[in-house]
């Protein structure tokens, strides 16, 4: 790439859990606007890695910088504090709540008397859900009862609404339906173009070869490498999946 | 995009009404139950049971267990369990009655307010001990509070060796509801009015509310009809109160002050559960801890004043029962963790956690309540009467299990 600045920075990360060493002195980044597949089996170590950047297991050693500063990110807050925004595989939401509870979740907007101003966040997540879903209109529901593409617009615009400049996308699609998922990929280029980084996680490669403009492979918690997608073939990416074998040296960036 | 089929429930007469009006049908269906209830045991008591008399007992009876369930749901809302209500209710009424009669001097006029802020210092207290042995030391709170019902029963014995405290403060007496625990006709009649002012007003700035963010507003028909329904409510309940006089006079009572005290419990948790961040954050552990836990809430913390809630509700329960008593005894709240915990899943608070509104835990109490002073009147045996609880509260659940799956 060039000398700018990366938005995120990952050096040297380790996560033990007892005896297991999940992830083993990875490295990896994220410029601004830029799309990274992180690809692996299921176990590799993809999720723990994201993980240790989103604050939810915070990892044993090795340094985050954001912007080339370091950060130090011990909890999901911290994360937030940074502009990281992460929508988990699981979404993460709480079932008995409506929709706009779930989006504004640890970040309710109040009202002068100091109570939860339920009115406005209903309105802000009206519009901002209507934008990515537009036939999505029973938001006041829990969102137990709703449809999986609806659960996913909510952790999306959860995601998206607080200005985010680091996205943490843990198999967005999994979910999904194929419309659902072609949605998923129109959101993901537009977000691109405001410049926001994300981080895409996913254990399927034709899931995010067209969209990545990077893909970093993860086998066993060690890297096997990171690769351009415009230079390699998806049987390259395929072979460092299951092989962890690097094709040709010519590391990226 | 393909839409997203719009749910069409088979839309009963009843749904619709719920749907309309607002309200949860499960609320509606508890609130049949308890009209049947009450027609059925007026009938088999040839009318006393609903006479004043028995209606205003009715309603002290219920402001204790109705206090304590009040924190019960937010308790069983965030999928934990307080076993040692009752104890603690026990514990803090000896420690008050202690203090009052044995410590301060009996009589000064501020022997009573200073027991009443040290009662409810130390359920906050006892409250947040047991809170922080499920948030911070990750016991299960079935255990801590267990271990607490045992403690806190023992620590009602200590306090004076098993002998019982009394009598009371005389200004202390009042908050307990006796012969003159209660505050007249004329007051009752001003509560009343402030009641109904409120429920106007708030209807009018609900309306503008949704309004100003272009909602759909209710239908205005619902609007009067619950208007209307909180109106007569209010009215009947001051009326019947109004009817109960003071022994061998016409006076009226008027409402008894233990019920006040539960208007304004059930009011401030009501806004804590959904007005308050705090509200929302036991409502959103309570559905997806992990979530939670993810979207920077501190859910131990949350989850200690959880307990510290249910602990100053321990405490005021604790000032109404010595009132009432005019004694303090170590025996006092014996069980009254199970009648809280009935009270509050009858009043459709789910054991999964989640779910559960303060409203309902009132209803579910005043269930349990009428049904006890029910039987009561019939003269059926207390070992009956608790087969017939018992029975209730597998049957009420087992409504809850069915209606959870017919939603689906």
């Amino acid at each position: 790439m060039n000398t700018q600045v990366p938005l995120v920075e990952m050096r040297n990360i380790h996560k033990r859990f007892g005896g297991v060493h999940a992830v083993q002195g990875v490295s990896i980044d994220l410029m601004p606007g830029e799309v990274v597949g992180v690809l692996g089996h299921n176990g590799a170590g993809k999720t723990v890695l994201m993980k240790s950047l989103s604050g939810a297991i915070p990892c044993d050693e090795g340094d985050i910088l954001i912007n080339g500063q370091k950060v130090d990110i011990r909890r999901p807050r911290d994360a937030r504090h940074q502009g990281i925004e992460t929508i988990y595989q699981t979404l993460a939401l709480s079932d008995n709540l409506d929709a706009p509870a779930n989006l504004f979740l640890g970040r309710e907007i109040m009202t002068s008397y100091g109570t939860l101003d339920d009115g406005a966040m209903e309105n802000e997540a009206r519009k901002v859900i209507q934008r990515l879903n537009p036939n999505f209109t029973n938001i006041k529901d829990p969102v137990r009862n709703m449809s999986g593409g609806q659960r996913q617009s909510v952790a999306i615009a959860r995601a998206i609404y607080f200005n985010a400049k680091i996205l943490i996308m843990d198999e967005p699609t999994a979910a999904l339906g194929p419309h659902e998922t072609a949605m998923v990929a129109e959101l993901i280029k537009q977000l691109k173009s405001e410049g926001i980084g994300i981080f895409l996680i996913s254990h399927d490669l034709h899931d995010v070869f067209d969209l990545a403009d990077r893909v970093s492979v993860i086998k066993n918690g060690k890297l096997v490498g990171t690769q351009l997608t415009s230079q390699v073939t998806k049987d390259e990416v395929l072979g460092m999946i299951i092989l962890g074998k690097n094709p040709g040296q010519k590391e990226a960036a | 995009m393909d839409p997203q089929p719009e749910k069409v429930p088979k839309t009963s007469v009843f749904r619709r009404l719920s749907s309309e009006l607002e309200i949860d049908t499960r609320m509606l269906a508890m609130i049949g139950a308890l009209i049947i209830i009450w027609v059925v045991l007026t009938v088999l008591t040839d009318g006393i049971f609903f006479t004043a008399r028995n209606l205003y007992n009715l309603a002290v009876q219920t402001s204790v267990v109705g206090i304590m369930a009040t924190g019960m749901v937010l308790v069983i809302v965030a999928r934990h369990i307080d076993l040692s209500v009752g104890s603690l209710m026990g514990f803090t009424g000896m420690v008050i009655a202690y203090l009052q009669v044995h410590v301060f001097t009996l009589g000064a006029a501020w022997n009573w307010p200073l027991t009443v802020v040290c009662g409810l210092a130390l359920g906050a207290l006892v409250g947040l001990w047991q809170g922080w042995w499920v948030a911070y030391r990750g016991v299960p709170a079935f255990v801590v509070t267990l271990g607490g019902l045992l403690i806190f029963r023992g620590g009602a014995y200590l306090v004076t060796d098993g002998r019982t405290v009394a009598p009371m403060d005389k200004t202390y007496q009042l908050l307990g509801g006796g012969i003159n625990g209660s505050i007249g006709a004329t007051w009752s009649w001003i509560f009343g009015g402030v009641c109904i002012l409120l429920m106007i007003i708030g209807t009018f700035r609900n309306r503008a509310r949704r309004k100003k963010y272009g909602f759909q507003p209710k239908a205005r028909w619902a609007e009067l009809v619950m208007l209307l329904i909180g109106i007569g409510l209010v009215c009947g309940f001051v009326m019947v109160m109004n009817s109960y006089y003071k022994p061998r006079t016409e006076i009226p009572r008027g409402i008894p002050i233990p019920v006040l005290i539960l208007i304004g419990v059930v009011v401030i948790m009501t806004l804590l559960a959904k007005v308050t961040k705090f509200g929302r954050y036991v409502f959103a552990i309570g559905g997806n801890p992990e979530a939670a836990e993810l979207s920077g809430i501190n859910v131990a913390r949350v989850t200690m004043y959880i307990f510290m809630v249910m602990g100053i509700l321990c405490g005021i329960a604790a000032v109404i029962t010595t009132a009432r008593l005019n004694a303090g005894a170590n025996s006092m709240g014996t069980m009254a963790e199970l009648n809280v915990i009935a009270a509050a899943v009858i009043g459709g608070t789910s054991l999964a956690g989640g779910v559960g509104t303060i409203a309902g835990a009132i209803l579910g109490a005043v269930i349990m309540q009428s049904l006890e002073s029910g039987m009561v009147l019939m003269g059926v045996t207390s070992a009956m009467r608790q087969v017939v609880i018992g029975l209730v509260l597998v049957l009420a659940v087992w409504f809850d299990v069915m209606y959870n799956k017919n939603k689906r």
